[in-house]
């Protein structure tokens, strides 16, 4: 099957090289023909792309371990959703993935597509199968994910624990999704530039598209931080890694766009912006890729040196070159219809909110290469982590909550006197009651102003939303007569766009106060506790219960119970576990390989509430038990082998008798010592957090995804909706059903 | 100005006879003015508060006392020990095959482990390297293969 798969692949390549000839052929020479096979060639590859990814998928589904891929990140004891999934945990699986996703996306918009922007479409599709030509050239020539070996191991290396995670495995699909969707509105911004048809059709085109990669890349995002929050074992969920910010300079400018296009469409304004966002998100989700594809940046996240780099440079290089070529020359007419008449109106607002915007992913972006730059510089790389962020991000994200509050309830045009008190005196009362009631709260947050401002502003955020549904809902029931959730219901459907988008900044304010006060008040501990001894946190008192230790086949499990109690009152109980993977490294003895800690992987002990997160890993260090290892190593190193060689000389089933007999003397013996952990229990090593409000931060996240998806739901036509309406205003045919009266 | 009276005048509309051009080339300095504060203050807080990325052999021949570096490499197979709460161990330079030994305390994140590639904030006292607290950070699990498969 693996030469199936890599004929495959060489086909799709060949299939996006005669795509991208025909449709420029097509394009240039006004041939229809050529524009439609042009478009075939994308479904083409498509198909091909989807039974590449299913080979690979069956393969490790199968445990077929011929693939080199399929040994190096499964094995027969990998349960099979992470069998699924463990495809796109290796460069070669990953690789597939974009191509897979990319051909799936581009087929949809060309479909949809297929009987409007015509002369926009065919250069689309040329761009949209550059990307599939430039993926695939890397599948086939550079990692191969259908490489075989010839003598295959009879068990595979495994999935690495710390990827045994739910939302790890969805996280990849979710980013790769969200970055192939942005070579949409890209491959059509080109198509726009070159033909020069710049008009508001592509964009309403792509809208969809673009709103669909900003909640992919959103939910991939939140999801990776809620896998580190979970999984990792530091107890953080942000660390400012470059491959969260390669993720994150993407979704900042797509978020612009969202944004910045409804002033094109209203006012026929930012014409020269919109296509460079569009272009800018394309290049900056190949630099993603390229951050994590290539090892360009030592640290942290990245892959280590790989021979990817040199082909992503001269992609971005020429998608950056040929961006800037295109705008220049379309500059003439990229001029706006209309000139910006206020500073205090919509159109600025969203204005300033995109410059913001912008200026978070200048910072992203230089923090994130300032190694490299540094290095180019000096010939010194300087790294510079986390804190060098906040300094300008707290301030942006600040000015960005307010901006989120003030666009939806400014006038557009210019603002009146009028307009100024009757939309914003609550929202300011709102906002200005928060800051009052924090500054003389006891123990308030009035000594981290940063935190406080967040508050105040996020007070006025959730104001202007409250107030604007309760506007529109208010004026629906004066029509409709309708109950409020009826009304409040039947006012988000009629505009999906606007009333998600409200609901997307609510969601904001909700997730940036966790944030806020996650970050500003956390309070942690790194104890060393025997059971019964106990250890202090933010007034709660922690106490190690007892030892807690499991033995299955796939793993050892150390663990502790911790009580939690503040004031004298139990609070709550959690569990923390240490997990121990059998490691594959030759040098560990048979015993060695289970206690392994460099195959382990950490279980929090959470305790999750909308006030606070009672957050506890244990560390457990197996080096207590090695006289006790090194005994049974030593015993089995001399015994094993006189086993195995009476096995390798009887029939098959005694053979199997005999080894099975060995195996489960050593899972006694394994199971023997970690009981020690119970029996004999050491001082053990625990990070112990109180952090306030985390759960803001998955919540803010379920409301902002559920306003994104309100947003990006289709709105039935105009035809439908009529069509409804006039069904609904003729009398019923069945007896006894209601008949509404016509509005 | 719109016609009408004072009460009618929009908010932060400006004065009458004000040129647009003007009004444009303002805007435009404000603007200018805005990006370069932020550029000039990225630059200065970059150098000024950035660390030197290196690898064991640049810390042992360029190395400073007294000085933090972040430290880059793999972590020595064999080589992690425990003292309590605080742990050792060497990180070496995937190419030269130098090693540095470092003296840690603080959060240890889950991938770390012998033969991976970390990064920690260290700076020299006596013989050894200390390592700033909670500075330890790992590569991305997914990404193991890659790496080694590279060195």
């Amino acid at each position: 099957m693996a030469t199936v798969g890599r004929a495959l692949l060489i086909m799709a390549l060949g299939v996006t090289v005669y795509g991208i000839g025909a449709s420029l052929y097509g394009a240039r020479r006004g041939r229809r023909a050529w524009i439609d096979s042009g478009r075939r060639a994308v479904y083409a590859l498509g198909a091909l792309a989807t039974l590449a990814f299913a080979i690979l998928e069956a393969a490790f589904l199968r445990s077929d371990f011929s693939f080199n891929v399929v040994a190096q990140h499964s094995s027969t004891t990998t349960p099979t959703f992470y069998k699924l999934a463990a495809a796109w945990s290796s460069q070669e699986g990953s690789l597939l993935l974009w191509v897979f996703l990319l051909s799936v996306w581009s087929s949809l918009i060309l479909f949809l597509t297929r009987r409007r922007v015509r002369e926009i479409a065919p250069y689309a599709t040329a761009v949209l199968l550059g990307f599939g030509a430039f993926f695939t050239s890397l599948a086939v020539f550079f990692a191969n994910p259908f490489a075989t070996s010839a003598q295959p191991p009879t068990e595979g290396a495994g999935l690495d624990p710390l990827l045994l995670h739910p939302s790890m495995m969805i996280h990849p699909p979710m980013l790769y999704s969200g970055y192939t969707l942005l070579t949409i509105p890209f491959a059509f911004a080109v198509g726009a530039l070159v033909t020069g048809r710049l008009g508001a059709e592509w964009i309403s085109m792509t809208r969809r598209f673009a709103l669909a990669a900003w909640l992919f890349l959103g939910v991939g995002i939140l999801l990776g931080a809620r896998w580190s929050y979970t999984e990792l074992g530091w107890g953080g969920y942000w660390a400012w890694d470059p491959v969260e910010n390669a993720a994150l300079m993407p979704w900042l400018c797509i978020t612009a766009f969202i944004h910045s296009i409804m002033i094109q469409e209203k006012r026929g304004m930012l014409k020269v912006w919109n296509a460079s966002l569009v272009l800018a998100s394309g290049t900056l989700s190949i630099l993603g890729t390229f951050l994590v594809r290539s090892g360009i940046l030592d640290s942290i996240h990245a892959f280590g040196a790989s021979t990817l780099g040199i082909p992503f440079v001269l992609l971005i290089a020429a998608m950056v070159i040929g961006s800037i070529g295109l705008i220049l020359w379309r500059r003439e007419q990229l001029r706006s219809d209309a000139r910006l008449e206020s500073l205090l109106s919509r159109e600025a607002v969203f204005l300033f909110q995109n410059l913001v915007l912008v200026a978070m992913v200048a910072v992203v972006f230089w923090i994130t290469f300032f190694p490299l730059i540094s290095e180019a510089l000096t010939g010194t790389k300087v790294s510079v982590g986390p804190p060098a962020f906040r300094p300008f991000i707290v301030p942006l994200a600040l000015i960005l909550v307010l901006l989120s509050g003030v666009g939806p309830i400014i006038a557009w045009r210019r603002v009146t006197a009028a307009n100024l008190r009757r939309s914003f005196a609550v929202p300011v009362c709102v906002g200005a009651a928060t800051l009052v009631v924090l500054l003389v709260w006891p123990g308030g947050p009035a000594a981290r102003p940063f935190a406080l401002i967040m508050f105040a502003l996020a007070g006025f955020v959730l104001a202007t939303v409250v107030q604007e549904l309760w506007r529109g809902t208010a004026a629906r029931r004066a029509m409709t007569h309708d109950p409020v959730p009826l009304a409040l219901v039947g006012l988000v459907r009629r505009n999906r766009r606007r009333y998600g988008g409200y609901i997307v900044h609510a969601g904001l304010a909700v997730l940036l106060v966790g944030v806020a006060a996650s970050s500003s008040f956390q309070h942690s501990q790194d104890v060393l506790l025997s059971p019964g001894q106990r250890a202090s946190v933010d007034g709660y008192t922690i106490r190690y219960v007892r030892p807690t230790e499991a033995v299955s086949s796939q793993k050892i499990s150390f663990g502790a119970v911790l009580d939690v109690s503040k004031g004298g009152k139990h609070v709550t109980t959690v569990h923390t576990i240490r997990n121990f993977y059998p490691s594959q490294n030759p040098a560990d003895g048979l015993i060695g390989k289970f206690f392994d800690s460099a195959d382990s992987d950490s279980q929090v002990g959470l305790d999750a509430g909308l006030r606070r997160d009672i957050w506890t890993v244990i560390n457990v260090d197996p080096s207590h038990l090695a006289p006790l290892i090194n005994q049974g190593d030593t015993l089995f190193a001399n015994y094993a082998p006189s086993v195995m060689t009476q096995a390798a000389k009887m029939p098959p089933a005694r053979a199997q008798q005999a080894m099975n007999a060995l195996w489960a003397e050593r899972d006694l013996a394994v199971a023997e010592i970690a009981r020690r952990f119970v029996s004999h229990p050491w001082p053990t090593e625990f990070l112990l957090i109180v952090d306030p409000l985390v759960t803001w931060i998955w919540l803010g996240a379920l409301i902002i995804g559920g306003g994104g998806l309100i947003a990006l739901w289709p709105v039935p036509s105009l035809a439908r909706r009529r069509a409804a309406v006039r069904k609904r205003a003729r009398p019923s045919a069945s007896p006894g059903l209601p008949v509404r009266e016509p509005a | 100005m719109s016609g009408g009276g004072p009460l009618q005048r929009r908010v932060g509309e400006s004065a009458p006879g004000m040129d647009p051009s003007r009004k444009r080339a303002i805007r435009l300095t404000v603007a200018l003015t805005a990006a370069l504060l932020l550029a000039a203050a990225l630059v200065y807080v970059s150098f000024s508060a950035g660390n030197k990325e290196v690898t064991a052999s640049q810390l042992l021949t360029h190395g400073r006392p007294g000085q933090t570096y972040e430290l880059a490499g793999t972590v020595v197979d064999g080589s992690v020990e425990r003292q309590g709460a605080t742990m050792l161990f060497r990180i070496r330079d995937p190419k030269l095959h130098v090693s540095v030994p470092v003296r840690y305390t603080g959060v240890v994140p889950d991938p770390f482990a012998a033969g991976r590639a970390v990064m920690v904030a260290v700076r020299e006292q006596g013989a050894a390297y200390i390592g700033q607290q909670n500075s330890l950070t790992t590569k991305c699990p997914s990404k193991y293969q890659a790496a080694a498969a590279s060195e």
